[in-house]
């Protein structure tokens, strides 16, 4: 390590400090700012009284939050399709990418498929044909609406495949030569080696599942089956509650200022629990080569 | 050694070679009928563009009128102005979160405190993760005219603005809370690059009496070279990704003249109005030249950088 003991050099380092510091700070703030406005009672909140200390601390937003029918409705759906949505995901990329990886040799036909794989990530065919798409197969207001059209994530399925190819051909080879079939190979040997990837790409995809909220606002025309995060859209961002189908009493609590704040923490927590893992993960996400995403 | 296995014959019986390899085809047919169904019929569908599309009779039966939707279109005064909005929001996007990951990347190089770049880092990667309904939630309220943000601005004296909802302002705000979302994880893949830098060289710098702004010049900056070619090179696939999610959440009919893109306008007009046919028009302009410009970015990447994604 070099030690720069220079003024100019002291200087910059503290100048330096400080400034990473307060870009830290502004990323946390506005959370922080509306953690405060959750936990504040109904009037200093949508007085704006509150800035980064709850005003009449209170914990009633959170108790209206976790009573409210229409937020634990979409609550369970999301959490189902996270569930059901990223098992789906991950079966798929692996069984995707085990031929994928192979040689043309081992599996014919393998270079017309990948291409196959690769044009359909870089063609979209729309917003609108998909749609339809999705219409004519009978998924408008079903789950499968927001788990089956994305669930073959190809750029994963090649960050897989670069994976799978970089693990010893000799292994395999071996364990072929005994007369194990692929479906063991793939079991015993290339899963074991692989769980850092699959680690990485299952966090990632139950993220993207939580997150989504436009597949739930076009294909659901019936609010009762939105996911959480397209119920928040109506809550805290369009302000259409007769959308989500309450009462005019129920309308009014919960598009309190309050109230709004302690449906997006309560939105946000999952993320922030499983946030330590994916950290861990997301550096050796990056050394599987992908870019961002 | 391969022959001798009996793992690739190349004139091997087509029955042989079935009997051992079925389980590759069984193992990607699945996948392949999600992505024919999900991705190859929608390409299929783009016909809408060519015809008069109604529901009822489906894409097969709907009369043809050829470019007629694109002459609709092309004439139409919305349509230079999604075209250009989504261009100018997009590239200033690119661009400043490019520039701004590259010289963040720096000074968290620079800080030598193992513990404190690592809470700077956990810190700013954050807001990467959430999603654009529970940020656009925060901005609609520490921007309202009585949120936290106007509330500086009154106490400094000046008026209170309508961040989101004059046309003044809406790009900067859009462009601005974009870059706070994203320009933190962005600087994942420069401190990814930094840290394969030889320290050696740097040590060799020091000893020879480079101070800290000539090592960052002469060997920081050229280390990460390659990474920055790179990551220009592939951006020219997303000059036309504005960023839907974000801009559905934020704008209002107020700032349709400076925020309004296309994929909105495909969004309002094909699915909340129905029209079908022009909104896939859009749609299919779109696809086109963001398909080039992705083959491009591709080929670019490969050419200077020697990234390739097979």
């Amino acid at each position: 390590m070099i030690r720069e003991n220079s003024l100019s050099s002291r200087l910059f380092d503290y100048g330096n400090h400080l400034f990473l510091a307060g870009f830290a700070l502004l990323c946390l703030l506005p959370l922080i700012h509306i953690f405060a406005v959750s936990l504040s009672g109904r009037g200093p909140a949508n007085g704006g009284f509150v800035s980064f200390w709850p005003l009449d601390f209170t914990l009633e937003n959170y108790d209206q939050v976790i009573g409210s029918q229409v937020f634990l409705r979409s609550l369970f759906i999301s959490f189902q399709r996270v569930v059901l949505g990223v098992s789906l995901n991950m079966a798929l990329i692996v069984l995707c990418a085990y031929p994928l990886s192979k040689s043309p040799l081992v599996f014919r036909g393998r270079n017309v498929l990948i291409w196959v794989f690769v044009f359909a990530m870089l063609f979209d065919g729309g917003l609108i044909p998909t749609f339809l798409v999705v219409r004519s197969l009978g998924l408008l207001n079903k789950l499968g609406a927001l788990i089956l059209p994305g669930a073959v994530p190809i750029f994963s399925v090649i960050l897989m495949m670069n994976f799978f190819r970089d693990i010893p051909r000799e292994l395999e080879e071996s364990a072929l030569i005994d007369g194990a079939s692929h479906w063991r190979v793939l079991w015993h040997i290339y899963l074991p080696l692989s769980l850092p990837a699959i680690a990485t790409l299952t966090l990632f995809a139950a993220v993207g599942h939580w997150n989504a909220w436009f597949d739930g606002l076009i294909y659901m025309t019936d609010s009762n089956n939105y996911p959480m995060q397209t119920y928040l859209r109506t809550v805290v961002v369009e302000l259409d509650l007769t959308r989500v189908g309450v009462t005019p009493q129920e309308l009014l609590r919960l598009s309190d200022r309050a109230i709004r704040g302690a449906q997006i923490i309560v939105a946000t927590v999952p993320i922030l629990v499983v946030y330590p893992f994916l950290q861990r993960y997301f550096i050796s996400g990056i050394r599987l080569g992908a870019v961002k995403e | 050694m391969l022959l001798k296995a009996g793992l690739a014959k190349r004139h091997e019986p087509l029955r042989a070679y079935l009997g051992r390899s079925w389980p590759l085809y069984a193992m990607i047919l699945p996948g392949l009928l999600f992505i024919l169904l999900f991705r190859y019929l929608p390409m299929y569908g783009v016909i809408i563009a060519f015809q008069d599309f109604s529901p009822a009779k489906g894409f097969a039966a709907s009369r043809w009128v050829g470019f007629d939707n694109f002459d609709f279109l092309f004439s139409l005064p919305e349509f230079s102005r999604i075209f250009s909005n989504t261009l100018i929001i997009a590239v200033l996007k690119l661009a400043l979160d490019q520039l701004g990951a590259i010289v963040l990347a720096l000074l968290i190089n620079e800080a030598r405190n193992l513990v404190f770049r690592r809470s700077i880092q956990t810190l700013i990667y954050l807001p990467h993760f959430l999603s654009w309904i529970v940020l656009g939630g925060i901005l609609l309220d520490i921007l309202s005219p009585f949120g936290i943000v106007n509330n500086v601005v009154r106490a400094l004296g000046h008026e209170p603005q309508l961040f989101l909802g004059s046309n003044d302002w809406f790009r900067i705000t859009i462009i601005g809370s974009s870059l706070w979302k994203g320009v933190g994880f962005s600087t994942v893949v420069y401190l990814a690059a930094l840290t394969a830098i030889s320290p050696t060289l740097q040590e060799a710098a020091a000893i020879d009496g480079a101070g800290r702004f000539r090592r960052i010049w002469h060997i920081i900056l050229p280390g990460i070279r390659p990474t920055v070619v790179l990551l220009a090179a592939l951006s020219l696939g997303d000059v036309l990704q504005a960023g839907f999610e974000q801009i559905l959440t934020l704008y209002s009919p107020a700032v349709y003249r400076t925020g309004d893109i296309i994929d909105t306008y495909v969004y309002r007009v094909g699915l909340v109005s129905a029209q079908y046919s022009l909104a896939g028009a859009v749609g299919l302009f779109k696809s086109v030249i963001g398909f080039f410009l992705i083959v491009a970015s591709y080929w670019l990447a490969d050419r200077y950088a020697g990234y390739r994604i097979l």
